[in-house]
């Protein structure tokens, strides 16, 4: 499909291998500080624990987990939002750990991000036309006010709002159109990737599907490249190509989307996908449940071995808590770390008894 | 659980004797005489009987959580106009003195939360807020109230609960805070409970533990609930019948089976194509309703859904649609001037006895 709202959309390094976006041993670790005078560390959160991960151009890579796994924060290291603490972020071939000052700023302008909630995200005191403009100011020197009003137009235009909207400011929209302006704001220097933490989980349900549908109408027409980090797996899947599910700081199993769905290997996706509500009584009466025992370790302290033992309902007595998993590819184009994935989806290990009760075992602190 | 076929009586039906929850007819109007007032609720009715889950599914601004105040008299006493009836055993409530409804609340009937950190006193200890309506309605002393809250948060399946008494609200995580809550609502074995959104906040897992544990309390005790909530998913299953709310009215009431087999109104219709899926097929796109809550017009004037309704023509300028039953399941009701067809495989099947 041709873009008819861009006229640089394809940027200079765009040959070369499909992989625009390539994470590698990502680590966030965030210090636990005590003390009065002097700030003695007392350890660390590790909100994102070695991390691999590609985006292959022009898809959607879609991640999930729980609040608490590292997702947001692993998004915001990819942009280096938050300085990561080891590990490298290469996009379209260049480090961006090595990048410093003015090399950095230039590079920004090829990714973007769309933040949860547009009303916090957007300044209240900054019209719509101001708001979408800025961008434009920090990293385009040519044009001047007439281009960028023409720009700031079509964009809106794109977005599915009305012209008049250029004039007003955030507290006059609803939530979903808040949203639109805040995905305006994050194509206006036509990126390459967006990441999109919880685009739609702060909007009601009918408008939910209004974003979602708008962010695949862009990337059909912009050749936009997506990182979209999302609890809600329903969502994930819808949008997504590729899916990685996080738990605690680190990926535990990563699929194409439809894989995923069909045949989830790891104890955690499985006990992610029985858990979600289905609107439909037929299935909602039929389907198991796996229900977890507790809940989220915390990331300062996690689980020796496998970090899902102290809450894995197909726990085993050898390996699970001493022995670290690897993520491993089980089947091709599928990764999982999980010992027994392979027993699990033969169906030698079944859940146990004990996680469907949620008293079984106390919550580590 | 008990899944309702269409023969039995519904939400409206005409069993009223053994409803535990009489809601007729009820309004809430905000703002005073003199302004333009806000019609939250408008005109809602429905009845709950012991051991049924009653759902009122709506998006923000449908009304559904002030419906619930209004039932429980927690709405303001200034400002705030309550009209119609609640029931409760016969006992009429609009109306009724602050003694009684503080009586009766905690007692008879009781309310969870949404938000647990922000219904919970976050300087009292748990221990303190559950022996604190022990005390109030029934007579046992301060040891029995405690052993008994003890033994409230171990059915609500709270670890170490003995220690967890005397921890304070943020202390706990937000599953195990939603749980101190539930056990604060069951302290007095309610006959009643409205769960107002009781699991939003709270992540896909420990949601599925909360939900069970709601699910249990129902087919275990026998206590009537109005689950309010704008998951269809959570309605699907829990609810035995349910209320679709859009701007203070209901749209749709049926049985689940039927709401989710055969919605008739163009709203629930929407909503379903709206939400993606776990189990349809990839690439099918979805289909929203345009528009936002907001975009509505008064019932007085007409359909309120009408400026989002994708079949909308002039028929349905009519002031003040009724809620009308379905042809083939008489408790089926929708207030719409062109309800959805019902599909043909699904008509035939309705029609065999």
């Amino acid at each position: 499909m041709t873009a008819t709202t861009s006229g640089q959309l394809d940027p200079a390094g765009a040959t070369g291998s499909d992989t625009l976006l390539s994470v590698r041993g990502l680590e966030v670790h965030f210090p636990i500080k005590r003390g009065l005078l002097i700030d003695r560390t007392i350890g660390h959160v590790r909100a994102v624990d070695g991390v691999d991960l590609d985006v292959a151009r022009g898809q959607t890579y879609g991640l999930v987990g729980e609040s608490g796994c590292g997702k947001s924060t692993l998004g915001r290291a990819v942009l280096r939002l938050e300085e990561p603490t080891a590990g490298d972020v290469v996009f379209d071939g260049t480090s961006l750990r090595e990048l410093t000052g003015e090399a950095m700023r230039r590079m920004r302008k090829r990714m973007q991000m769309v933040f949860q909630d547009p009303m916090s995200s957007l300044d209240p005191r900054q019209s719509v036309q101001s708001i979408l403009t800025e961008p434009l100011r920090a990293h385009l020197r040519e044009g001047g006010r007439t281009a960028w009003d023409k720009r700031v137009l079509e964009l809106l235009e794109v977005v599915g709002m009305p012209s008049s909207a250029a004039a007003k400011f955030p507290h006059e929209f609803s939530g979903g159109q808040r949203q639109r302006i805040g995905i305006a704001r994050a194509i206006v220097l036509n990126p390459e990737l967006v990441i999109a933490d919880e685009p739609v989980s702060a909007l009601d349900v009918s408008v939910q599907a209004q974003v979602i549908n708008l962010l695949e109408e862009l990337q059909d027409r912009l050749g936009l490249t997506y990182l979209v980090i999302a609890h809600d797996l329903a969502v994930v899947r819808h949008i997504s190509d590729r899916i990685g599910v996080m738990y605690l700081g680190q990926i535990v199993e990563e699929a194409d989307s439809d894989d995923l769905y069909a045949k989830p290997l790891h104890p955690y996706t499985i006990s992610l996908m029985s858990a979600i509500p289905v609107p439909d009584p037929d299935i909602e009466d039929r389907r198991e449940r796996i229900l977890l025992a507790g809940d989220l370790p915390s990331p300062a302290n996690p689980p020796s071995g496998c970090r899902f033992h102290t809450r894995c309902p197909f726990r085993q007595p050898t390996r699970c808590h001493d022995e670290v998993p690897a993520l491993v590819e089980a089947v091709p184009g599928h990764r999982v770390s999980c010992h027994w994935a392979k027993e699990i989806a033969a169906g030698r290990i079944t859940a146990s008894e004990a996680a469907h009760d949620p008293t079984a075992e106390a919550a580590p602190d | 659980m008990s899944t309702r076929t269409s023969q039995d009586p519904g939400p409206s039906g005409a069993d009223s004797t053994s409803a535990l929850l009489e809601v007729d007819e009820l309004t809430v109007t905000f703002g005073p005489k003199s302004k333009r007032p806000v019609h939250a609720v408008d005109g809602v009715s429905f009845s709950v009987r012991p051991g049924e889950v009653v759902g009122l599914v709506g998006e923000s601004g449908s009304g559904k959580s002030v419906t619930s105040l209004a039932i429980m008299g927690l709405l303001p006493q200034r400002g705030v106009r309550v009209g119609g009836s609640v029931r409760f055993e016969g006992r009429e409530l609009v109306g009724a003195s602050q003694q009684t409804l503080t009586d009766m609340r905690g007692r008879d009937m009781a309310m969870v939360f949404q938000d647990p950190m922000s219904s919970l006193n976050p300087v009292l200890p748990i221990g303190l807020q559950v022996t604190e309506v022990l005390r109030r309605h029934t007579d046992l002393d301060r040891e029995g109230a405690r052993a008994e809250a003890e033994d409230l948060l171990r059915r609500v399946g709270i670890p170490d609960p003995r220690r967890r008494l005397k921890d304070y609200p943020h202390q706990l995580s937000g599953g195990m805070r939603q749980r101190a809550l539930i056990a604060i609502a069951l302290a007095c074995k309610p006959r009643l409970l409205i769960a107002d959104e009781p699991t939003t906040a709270l992540d896909v897992t420990i949601q599925a533990q909360v939900l069970e544990l709601l699910r249990k309390l129902v087919t275990d005790t026998g206590t009537a609930m109005i689950m309010i909530t704008h998951d269809l998913g959570v309605v699907a299953g829990l609810c035995d019948d349910v209320n679709v709310m859009y701007s203070g009215r209901v749209v749709e009431t049926a049985g689940r089976q039927e709401l989710f087999g055969v919605p008739r109104h163009r709203y629930t219709e929407g909503l379903l194509a709206s939400i993606p899926r776990m189990d349809a097929p990839r690439g099918q796109p979805l289909r929203p309703i345009p528009g936002t809550p907001r975009d509505t017009i008064s019932w007085s004037r007409a359909c309120a859904f009408a400026p989002r309704c994708p079949v909308v023509d002039d028929d349905c300028l009519v002031p003040d649609l009724e809620l009308t039953p379905d042809r083939e399941r008489r408790f089926h009701l929708h207030r719409c001037v062109h309800p959805a067809d019902v599909p043909a495989a699904v008509r035939t099947t309705q029609e065999t006895p």
